[in-house]
């Protein structure tokens, strides 16, 4: 079972866009949303939740009043400021439990926390794993990796070739676990200054993890001669170019009417993406059409 | 006056609108706070004051020859950060939150603290459009976690006075409420799309959670059926669309090439108006 993941570094390149696009082009495959903490691919695939899941992480401190003397033991112990004399400012908590640990009376106890959801549902090309983390939760790392786990059982149970993930921007705890041991990154930019920069600091963090990476230009058309320095860039660091997209309307109107690009009328686009989706389904050595495997079913099936 | 920007999904335009009203406004201080990929830089090209100042957090240092590996420190450490292994404790830093509970936990003084660098903080005056200052927090490549650094930048802008905006990273998880918490205002930046809607829902609920005054900048606007939609919405969250952007294919190209355009200086001005209007009725 392969694992492709769509990152950027900066956000709104076309992650979930593109995503979807492949999702919709690849004949077998389970779909995961890592964007835990701002999640869309669930817009525009028309799921509908199967199974609601609670997402428990960390710890969060309880006091008990009538045992709490206010010594204030536990104030200077912390050291993000989550407690004065027995108050607790669940705000800057981090759940370390240095307060309930160290307090003499025994008035604080650790709970485990609810960190968010995550959900299994149907879509129009497959199920998806996705998830909402809660409000004002540092888990969210944690839960990239809860979908991400959940989504392997499903494709090994179902014989499922491919696991397409639809990644988190920047380079930070939930694009490192979204990244963890994935089969190929594919780093979505487009040809501003602010996408290249971040692309750089994206390689960097790929490479950190001796990850294999495919590189595809978003909006491409919309300014040639970054186009041409990426390409120039990708082509010194060795890196593939899996596809380039034109800039289109074509990718607003379908996020407007919850569909992929490949529903809407945009022949460029549609051509492109296919392309795309043909590399990559060669990088990952994975069939790239349906027809391809039922010849393989065919060929394989004694009673033909 | 400290306003946040920020948007729940990325890439609708936060380091844009700020940049926008710092050149409305040069005379403010600009603090990008997404040090995982900070931007403002690239546009305002900044002359940088002396040396980037390293911000560092205490990691636990085990001393293997006091450690008798007892498991004290792995006990208390709720983050599971720290292993026993071959009779002595053996620390994952990527997992550490530095709160101290090891040390605290050791009867034996085996743990001791050294600074960690996680990332850097830059100060410089921008150098194609004077006056405005810039503050880049940048975290260095594989650390996990950006709170520490961010918190050092807040940290290091309240000793500051005048009109900061605050450039905040994408998202609703911890970064971003540790870069909005405290300011007096924020702007949620979105674009008219199922995305932006969902997302700008997520980012509302943070700020409210927080107690801060919010307003909307719808981005790439299209005056038609994603504009309404979010409208509607903010209308019945009570919380106003306090500017539209257009949608502007030349825009985007002078952006792409980093340039901050005169485009819409207009609509900055009129933000910055409304900011000020609301802080005279504050006092």
């Amino acid at each position: 079972m392969k694992e492709l993941v769509i990152v950027s570094g900066k956000g709104g390149t076309g992650k979930t866009s593109i995503s979807a696009a492949l999702a919709s082009l690849s004949p077998q495959k389970v779909m995961v949303d890592c964007d835990v903490d701002a999640a869309n691919f669930h817009l525009i695939s028309s799921a509908v939740i199967k199974h609601t899941y609670e997402f428990k992480a960390g710890f969060e401190p309880y006091v008990d009043e009538n045992l709490c003397t206010q010594c204030a033991i536990c104030t200077n112990l912390c050291r993000f400021g989550a407690i004065s004399a027995g108050v607790m400012n669940a705000l800057n908590c981090e759940g370390c439990g240095v307060c309930a640990f160290n307090c003499p009376e025994h008035a604080i106890t650790m709970q485990e926390k609810h960190a968010g959801q995550w959900f299994v549902s149907d879509t129009r090309f497959g199920q998806l794993i996705h998830a909402e983390l809660g409000l004002s939760i540092e888990n969210s790392g944690k839960l990239v990796s809860k979908v991400r786990q959940e989504a392997k059982k499903i494709a090994t149970a179902n014989h499922l070739p491919l696991i397409i993930t639809d990644g988190p921007p920047g380079i930070g705890c939930p694009a490192i676990a979204a990244l963890s041991g994935a089969s190929l990154a594919l780093a979505v930019v487009e040809p501003s200054l602010s996408s290249m920069h971040d692309l750089e600091r994206l390689i960097e963090l790929v490479y950190h993890f001796k990850l294999p990476i495919m590189v595809c230009i978003n909006k491409s058309t919309l300014h040639k001669e970054n186009t041409k320095e990426i390409i120039a860039w990708c082509n010194s660091k060795a890196i593939p170019i899996a596809g380039k997209l034109p800039y289109s309307d074509a990718f607003r109107t379908a996020v407007q009417s919850g569909k992929t690009v490949m529903e809407i009328d945009n022949e460029d686009v549609k051509e492109e993406m296919i392309k795309l989706w043909k590399n990559l389904a060669k990088r990952l050595d994975i069939p790239a059409d349906l027809s391809k495997i039922d010849l393989l079913k065919q060929k394989l099936n004694p009673f033909r | 006056m400290l306003i946040s920007i920020a948007s729940g999904k990325g890439g609708t335009g936060k380091t844009t609108l700020a940049l926008l009203l710092a050149a409305a406004d040069p005379t403010v201080t600009l603090i990008d706070c997404d040090v995982e990929e900070p931007n403002c830089h690239l546009f305002l090209k900044p002359m940088w004051h002396e040396q980037a100042e390293n911000v560092t957090v205490m990691m636990p240092l085990m001393n293997t020859d006091l450690c008798n590996g007892c498991g004290a420190c792995s006990s208390v450490c709720l983050f599971n950060a720290i292993a026993i292994s071959g009779g002595k404790a053996l620390l994952f830093d990527e997992l550490c939150h530095s709160c101290g509970g090891c040390i605290l936990a050791c009867q034996h003084n085996a743990i001791s603290e050294e600074k960690k660098p996680i990332g850097t903080i830059a100060t410089g005056a921008s150098a194609i459009r004077p006056g405005i200052r810039l503050l880049n927090g940048t975290l260095h490549i594989g650390t996990p976690s950006s709170v520490p650094l961010i918190k050092a930048i807040k940290q290091k802008i309240s000793q500051l006075s005048g009109d900061m905006l605050l450039d905040c990273p994408p998202g609703t998880s911890c970064s971003m409420v540790t870069a909005v918490k405290n300011s007096d205002f924020c702007i949620l930046v979105t674009e008219p799309t199922p995305f932006g809607r969902h997302d700008l829902e997520l980012a509302m609920n943070i700020t409210r959670l927080l107690h801060i005054p919010t307003g909307v900048v719808i981005n790439k606007s299209d005056e038609d059926i994603g504009d309404r939609t979010i409208e509607d919405f903010c209308q019945s969250r009570e919380i106003a669309v306090i500017a539209k952007i257009p949608h502007s294919l030349s825009f985007a190209k002078q952006y792409a090439a980093g340039l901050i355009p005169d485009d819409f200086k207009s609509i900055a001005s009129n933000i910055w108006e409304q900011l000020h209007a609301r802080r005279r009725r504050e006092v």
